[in-house]
């Protein structure tokens, strides 16, 4: 007897041949606290036999399971502790042959990212994290797989806006230096407030303090999918019916990432970490996010409403997903990277989606200002205020909210810049002409807000 | 190991569909514990429940003979794992 109704596997086909779902991310996360050494060049040793050997059958193991379940996982990388951690010891200013290992270690692995070049800085900047921030432009600028982040701000400690205008200036430089490739360096490169510590998704993933020595983190993904179960329902359906759609749909894409990540797990012999459900966009016409907005009845991504469908798509997936899986983590909510959906560039192209929209959808969601190309000749100060209201509306909120920002040097709002594969292409979109130098030279620390109080 | 999988065949209906995939689930072992089937304007389509003996003939060795079948009759075949439509569609 058919335990399962023919219905049912027909409707898992379809999601999967015409409707783009897939397990975003199995990222295998490595702590490499004990790769810490005297010198750059032995610590750089250390972290790739560890990294190369840790994740050696991470891609055939996760390949065996795509062709065994029929259940396509895009991609395959790693995290590790975040590097400025680990760098204490190291007495070189110049961390980028650090990076450099974890490059070739990735490539090794044949993974596309790794993450965990980054540092946590919110309440000060140690030896290490210091060395670290020094090295991101030209660590970024020689690599191709590695992934950078810090974060500056937390709801416990407030925002420590000397490291916000320093990532501010980082950035720029970072831009400056990969100007070739439409500085595509900070296309790799996220500020954060309340950073998680288990995110499986780039270019923010670390391995956190707290984690076991190796671990399998999954991301889920389905826009697609559920943008074709809302479009699929009728147009007097009212939102109390689109919100129970997107739950009913949430459960099923979870449960496919929870048995990745339980496989996965099994058979790598590790500890199964997390499943992260956000719902996770690519460039590929009908993955968007902005699609299932507009689905859901706003014009065009950025109308007015478009905060109130993506509150509720957030909150939907949410309760879907935590049916679906006891071990919810990393970021777990919907991403709005701009060059990465489809649905989002034609938005901005069409003048519907602003950055001061974003940084209200920012609220309700995850992270926030992703993927966002602003004209090359933005000054740090400008760079610096975007980067420090991201963190505000995290830190108030109590919630993780990012930027990465993508100075594209030489080009001006209105121009394209475009990065290839996941990463996507993009308008440049315009930013206020209005500056923020003199509050950002204040420098200092947003105290941390007052817990209860709530308005 | 038993391994229960589930295989579904969907294509423009001819003579000897079942034929083939039967005889080449039974060339490896494959035993198929039931079978829905319906045409539809033409359109064929079948689900089996089948259990393969993983330590006869491994999963991978009884998809690729599965996908040598699909290409010589011209239909889309897929085995997967039963565990993911039970992850998926029940609670």
């Amino acid at each position: 007897m058919l335990r399962i109704s023919p219905e049912e596997v027909a409707e898992t086909l379809l999601m999967v041949q015409q409707q783009h779902l897939d397990i975003r991310t199995v990222t295998l996360g490595i702590a490499i606290g004990e790769c810490s050494a005297d010198t750059v060049e032995e610590m750089s040793r250390r972290v790739y036999d560890r990294v190369a050997l840790a994740a050696q059958r991470l891609v055939p193991v996760c390949e065996a399971i795509e062709r065994e379940y029929g259940i396509p996982i895009r991609n395959k990388r790693i995290s590790v502790t975040p590097v400025a951690s680990v760098a204490g010891r190291c007495a070189c200013a110049d961390l980028t042959p650090v990076a450099q290992a974890m490059d070739r270690a990735a490539a090794v692995a044949g993974v596309d990212f790794i993450g965990g070049f980054s540092a946590l800085v919110h309440k000060g900047v140690g030896r290490g994290d210091d060395a670290l921030i020094r090295s991101i432009p030209a660590a970024l600028a020689s690599t191709e797989r590695v992934c950078s982040s810090v974060n500056v701000a937390t709801t416990r400690a407030g925002i420590n806006m000397d490291a916000v205008a320093r990532m501010a200036r980082t950035i720029l430089d970072t831009a400056e230096l990969t100007a070739h490739a439409d500085s595509i360096g900070c296309a790799k490169l996220v500020v954060f407030a309340n950073m998680v510590e288990d995110n499986p998704f780039m270019a923010g993933a670390v391995h956190g303090a707290g984690e076991p020595d190796v671990v399998v983190n999954v991301g889920i993904s389905g826009p697609g999918v559920v943008r074709a179960v809302v479009a699929a329902l009728p147009d007097d359906a009212d939102l109390t019916a689109v919100a129970e759609a997107i739950k009913a749909t949430s459960f099923k894409i979870t449960r496919a990432g929870e048995l990745v990540a339980r496989e996965a797990a099994r058979r790598l012999g590790v500890a199964m970490g997390i499943v992260d459900l956000s719902l996770a966009p690519t460039p590929a016409e009908g993955d968007s996010v902005a699609d299932i907005l507009e689905a859901m009845g706003v014009e065009r991504c950025g109308a007015p409403g478009t905060t109130t469908a993506l509150a509720l798509l957030n909150d939907a997936v949410k309760k879907g997903g935590a049916m679906g899986t006891s071990s919810i983590g990393g970021l777990s909510g919907a991403f709005i990277p701009v060059s990465e959906d489809a649905g989002m560039v034609r938005a901005v192209n069409d003048g519907a989606l602003t950055l001061d929209k974003l940084e209200a959808m920012m609220a309700v969601c995850s992270v926030g200002l992703d993927m966002v190309a602003i004209p090359g000749d933005t000054c740090a100060e400008t760079i610096a205020g975007i980067i420090s209201d991201a963190c505000a509306i995290g830190v108030i909120n109590n919630k993780t909210t990012a930027a990465r920002l993508i100075p594209a040097s030489g080009k001006k709002a209105g121009d394209q810049v475009s990065w290839g594969g996941l990463l996507g292409a993009a308008p440049v979109m315009d930013v206020s002409a209005w500056g923020s130098a003199r509050l950002i030279r204040r420098g200092g620390r947003v105290p941390a807000p007052l817990g209860s109080l709530r308005n | 190991m038993k391994t229960r999988a589930v295989l579904s065949v969907l294509g423009e209906d001819r003579v000897g569909i079942v034929a083939e995939i039967a005889t080449a689930l039974a060339g490896h072992g494959v035993n198929i514990e039931d079978i829905r089937q319906t045409i539809l304007s033409g359109i064929f389509s079948m689900t089996m429940l089948v259990t393969i003996d993983e330590d006869a003939h491994p999963f991978e060795d009884v998809q690729a003979r599965l996908s040598e079948v699909a290409r010589h009759i011209g239909m889309q075949v897929t085995l997967q794992r039963e565990d993911v439509f039970r992850y998926m569609h029940r609670i």
